[in-house]
C-alpha cells in the first residue's frame, strides 16, 4: 500500500473493517486511509461491498469488526448525524431530496444542523439563506433555488445531493455513484464539480463505474472485489494489475 | 410574520371569541363550540407528529384519555383546581408521548401506526381495571353549578378555557413550523435517512415531536370530565377522537397549522349540525365519506387544493 507522503496523519482511517449480513461477508477486513484534500477513487464490480463500506463509514450501518477513525477519533457507535457534524459527509447513489422543500430549503437542513458544529459556530436562519445561495451558485443550481426539489431532473438532483453535502462544510465527501445514468456531458459537469472540491479543502472518495471519470479524477484508486480490497495505489498501476483486470473483464 | 405578532393575533381572536359570551343566550351553542374547539386542539396536536414529522398516530384517543383520567384522578384525590388539572394532564400525556416514542420510533410507516393503536388499546384495558378512577363503571366529576367571573352556566366557562387552549395549540404548532425544529421534522418526513446524514438528530427530534403532540392531545382532554360530568372508558377512548384527529388534518391539509384548523372547524361543525338535525349515529359515516372523497380527489386537503388553484391561476 502506498500512502502519499505529503500528510503524515490520515483524515479517515478504515482499519480491518468487517461487515456481515447473516452468513454473507460483505466486507472482509477492509483497510483504507484517506488524507486531507486527497481524491480517491473506489471501484469494484456490483456487489463488491462499495456501498456497504460507505454506509459503515457514514454511520448508517454498523460494522462488526475493525475500527473506523476520523481525525484520530474512533467513530464506533457514533450515530450518522454526529459524524457529519464532525465533517464526514456523503451523497446517496439514488438521490434523496427533501421533496416537499424548495432547492434552497434543502440546503438549510445541513446548514442549520451540521455546518459549523465542528468549529463551534451556529448558523442562523438569515445567514443560511445567503450561504445556501452561494453553494447553489457554485454547483450551477442558483436559477432553480426556488423550485420544488422533487421536480428536478436527474442531473440536477445529483447536483443537489452534492450541494447538500457541501453545505455541511465537510472535510471528507463520499460521493456514491454520483454520475450513474447521466449523459456524457452531464458526467463532465459532475466530474468538474467533484474535482473542484480540492480548492475547498475537501477530500473526496468517489465511487464510480465510469472508468473515464475515475481515471480523470483520482489521485489514488482502491479496488474492492467480493468484500476484499485487492489493490490500492496509483491509478495507472492499479488498472494494469492483472487481478483487477480479471475482476473487471473476466479471463 | 414573526412569532410574537402571530401570538398577538391568536390572543386577539381568542379574546373576541370569549367576548361572544354575553351576546348569545343559548347555552347549547357553547356546548357545541366546546366540542368543535376540542377537535381543533386534537387535530392540531395530531398534525405535529402526523403532518410535520410524517408519523401516523392511530392512538389519539389514548393520549386524550390520559388527559381525561389525570383530571379524574386529581378530582378524586383532592378536588384539584382546574388549572392544576390542565397542567398535570398535559405533562403526563407529554411524558407518555416520550415513552411511546421511545418504544415505537424505531418502527416506520404502517408498523408505527399499528403500534400506536395497540398502545391505546392497552391503556383502555388498564383504565377499565383502574377502580380508583371509576374503572368500567365510570366516575362522576361534578362541575360547580355557577361559572366563575359571573359567566352563568359552567359550560360558558369551559368554552372560554377551550378557546384559550386552542389558541395555545395553534401558536405552538405554528411556532414549530417556522423554527429550526420544524425544518428538521420536515426533513425527517421527506427522507429520514437523508435527514440523519444531513446532521438532523432524528431520534431526538421524533421524541420531541411525540412529546409535544401527545402533550397537546392530553391538554384537549383535561377539561373533558367537567364538560361531560360522567366519565367512563368508552366515551374517553371513543373511536371518533382517533378518526377525527386524522380526518380533520387530511381534509384541511397537513403541511401547515391552518389545515387542521380549517378541517376541524369544517368537519366539527358539520358533525354538530348533523347531530342535532339528523342523528348522532350519522357522524362517523359522514367523516368516512368525506375522508374517502378527499383522499381520492384532493389528497393534499383543502389547503393543497387552493394552492394548486392559485398556481394554475398564475400560470394561465
Amino acid at each position: 500500500m502506498s500512502s502519499p507522503a505529503q500528510a503524515p496523519a490520515p483524515l479517515l482511517r478504515v482499519a480491518a473493517v468487517t461487515k456481515r449480513f447473516g452468513g454473507f461477508v460483505a466486507l472482509d477486513s477492509v483497510a483504507l486511509d484517506v488524507y486531507p484534500g486527497e481524491r480517491v477513487g473506489l471501484i469494484g464490480p456490483n456487489g463488491s461491498g462499495k456501498s456497504t463500506l460507505v454506509n459503515c463509514i457514514s454511520g448508517t450501518l454498523r460494522h462488526e469488526g475493525g475500527r473506523i477513525t476520523f481525525e484520530g477519533e474512533d467513530l464506533t457507535g457514533m450515530p450518522a448525524h454526529r459524524r457529519i457534524r464532525r465533517g464526514l459527509a456523503r451523497s446517496f447513489q439514488i438521490p434523496k431530496p427533501f421533496a416537499s422543500m424548495t432547492v434552497l430549503d434543502n440546503l438549510r437542513i445541513p446548514l442549520l444542523y451540521a455546518a459549523g458544529r465542528h468549529d463551534g459556530l451556529k448558523v442562523s436562519e438569515a445567514q443560511s439563506a445567503a450561504e445556501a445561495m452561494e453553494i447553489l451558485a457554485s454547483v450551477g443550481l442558483a436559477a432553480k433555488a426556488g423550485e420544488m426539489s422533487g421536480g428536478l431532473t436527474q442531473v440536477d438532483m445529483r447536483k443537489l445531493e452534492l450541494a447538500r453535502a457541501i453545505a455541511a462544510k465537510p472535510k471528507l465527501l463520499i460521493a456514491d455513484e454520483a454520475m450513474a445514468g447521466l449523459s456524457s456531458s452531464e458526467v463532465d459537469d459532475i466530474l468538474q464539480l467533484l474535482t473542484s472540491m480540492k480548492a475547498r479543502g475537501i477530500a473526496v472518495i468517489m465511487i464510480e463505474h465510469i472508468m473515464r471519470a475515475v481515471m480523470h479524477f483520482s489521485e489514488r484508486v482502491a479496488v474492492l472485489v467480493a468484500g476484499r480490497k485487492i489493490a490500492d495505489g496509483d491509478p495507472k498501476t492499479v488498472i494494469a494489475n492483472p487481478e483487477v483486470q480479471k475482476a473487471y473483464l473476466g479471463e | 410574520m414573526s412569532n410574537k405578532a402571530f401570538i398577538l393575533i391568536c390572543a386577539l381572536v381568542a379574546a373576541a371569541l370569549i367576548g361572544l359570551n354575553p351576546l348569545l343566550t343559548n347555552d347549547y351553542f357553547f356546548s357545541a363550540a366546546y366540542t368543535v374547539l376540542l377537535y381543533v386542539v386534537l387535530s392540531t396536536a395530531w398534525n405535529i407528529l402526523g403532518g410535520y414529522t410524517g408519523y401516523v398516530n392511530f392512538g389519539t384517543a389514548g393520549f386524550f384519555a390520559i388527559g381525561v383520567y389525570t383530571s379524574v384522578a386529581l378530582y378524586k384525590a383532592f378536588k384539584a383546581p382546574l388549572p392544576l388539572m390542565i397542567v398535570a394532564g398535559t405533562v403526563v400525556a407529554g411524558v407518555a408521548g416520550i415513552g411511546v416514542g421511545y418504544l415505537t420510533m424505531r418502527l416506520r410507516g404502517h408498523y408505527f401506526a399499528i403500534a400506536t393503536l395497540a398502545l391505546a388499546v392497552m391503556l383502555f384495558t388498564f383504565v377499565i381495571n383502574w377502580d380508583y378512577a371509576g374503572g368500567a363503571r365510570g366516575a362522576y366529576v361534578i362541575a360547580p353549578r355557577e361559572a366563575p367571573f359571573g359567566l352563568g352556566h359552567y359550560i360558558r366557562f369551559l368554552y372560554a378555557i377551550m378557546v384559550v387552549l386552542a389558541a395555545i395549540a395553534i401558536a405552538v404548532a405554528r411556532g414549530i413550523e417556522h423554527s429550526k425544529l420544524g425544518r428538521g421534522l420536515a426533513a425527517i418526513r421527506d427522507d429520514e435517512l437523508a435527514a440523519e446524514c444531513a446532521g438532523v438528530p432524528t431520534l431526538r427530534l421524533k421524541l420531541i415531536s411525540t412529546a409535544i403532540s401527545g402533550g397537546l392531545m392530553g391538554l384537549a382532554g383535561t377539561t373533558f370530565p367537567l364538560f361531560i360530568s360522567f366519565v367512563e372508558p368508552t366515551s374517553a377512548f371513543s373511536l371518533s377522537y382517533a378518526v377525527n384527529a386524522i380526518a380533520m388534518p387530511v381534509i384541511g391539509g397537513m403541511n401547515s397549522w391552518l389545515g387542521p384548523l380549517i378541517g376541524a372547524l369544517l368537519l366539527g361543525t358539520v358533525q354538530q349540525v348533523v347531530q342535532v338535525t339528523i342523528s348522532s349515529a350519522w357522524n362517523l359515516l359522514i367523516v368516512g365519506v368525506l375522508l374517502v372523497l378527499f383522499v381520492t380527489l384532493a389528497p393534499s386537503g383543502i389547503m393543497g387544493w387552493m394552492r394548486g388553484r392559485q398556481r394554475r391561476g398564475r400560470s394561465s
